[in-house]
């Protein structure tokens, strides 16, 4: 991957066009299958909880590399809502959209990495690393 | 994209080969439900062969089809999970506990055929 990507959520469709970029994003950088499933699959999880609580929103990728070591962030921004009880919505089962609830805390045992910050009428913003093992 | 549902005697046959999006995912729910209606199948076999991902949607409506084709009386394995996706749905928290699997198609129509669906 030479340049960041940026796709943009607005439409269902997005969390697949999300997920493909992520794929193509982690083959390059030669992470290992698992290691792909698990990018392709965070990357799903939070495409889709822009999609269906705070659209519109980003999805951002980029190769990073820090004390020689080289990994794939993955950003998800929104002007949502924001989350109101970060700590809730991290719980496993908690879900306001009828799903499983295993989407955002499922992300953070994904990857390496893991934050967000939200502000209530402001937005969300999600960042997750995965890093290259050598 | 509609995901074809093949009938073989008693058993109904469907293969995922297409990157699954929420729509097909829901589509194929529903056109299930409606051939094991038409065709009275007392089994089912989805094959996972082709998906690299199953994320938590996905998961669900993978789980809801076979509890609602076992409400209709129809019987579901779900057959070829691949590793990488065993261990990212672990991961994510989801165990998919009232599935029968099966390592592959042919394993997953035995189990059927052993429970009295030919």
């Amino acid at each position: 991957m030479t340049s960041n990507m940026n796709i943009p959520i607005i439409c269902e469709w997005d969390i697949v066009a999300a997920r493909q970029a992520g794929r193509d994003a982690a083959r390059k950088l030669s992470f290992s299958i698992v290691d792909q499933a698990r990018i392709t699959t965070a990357i799903s999880e939070l495409a889709r909880n822009i999609y269906l609580y705070a659209l519109p929103g980003n999805i951002i990728l980029e190769q990073i590399e820090e004390q020689n070591k080289i990994g794939l962030k993955i950003t998800a921004v929104d002007k949502g809502p924001g989350i109101k009880d970060i700590k809730l919505a991290l719980e496993d089962g908690y879900t306001t959209s009828g799903g499983l609830g295993a989407g955002v805390p499922g992300v953070k045992r994904l990857m390496d990495d893991f934050s967000i910050d939200s502000v209530v009428g402001e937005g969300t913003k999600i960042t997750a690393v995965k890093w290259l093992k050598k | 994209m509609r995901i074809p549902i093949l009938k073989l005697n008693n058993l109904l046959l469907v293969s995922i080969q297409i990157e699954l999006d929420d729509q097909s995912a829901l589509q194929l729910q529903e056109d299930l439900l409606e051939k094991i209606h038409q065709t009275t199948a007392g089994g089912v076999v989805i094959d996972l062969t082709s998906l690299d991902m199953i994320d938590s949607f996905i998961a669900k409506v993978l789980g809801d089809i076979v509890s609602m084709s076992g409400l209709m009386g129809s019987q579901v394995v779900l057959t070829g999970i691949q590793p990488a996706v065993a261990i990212t749905l672990i991961e994510l928290g989801i165990n998919l506990n009232e599935a029968n699997t099966a390592i592959d198609l042919e394993k997953g129509i035995q189990i059927l055929n052993q429970s009295g669906v030919q």
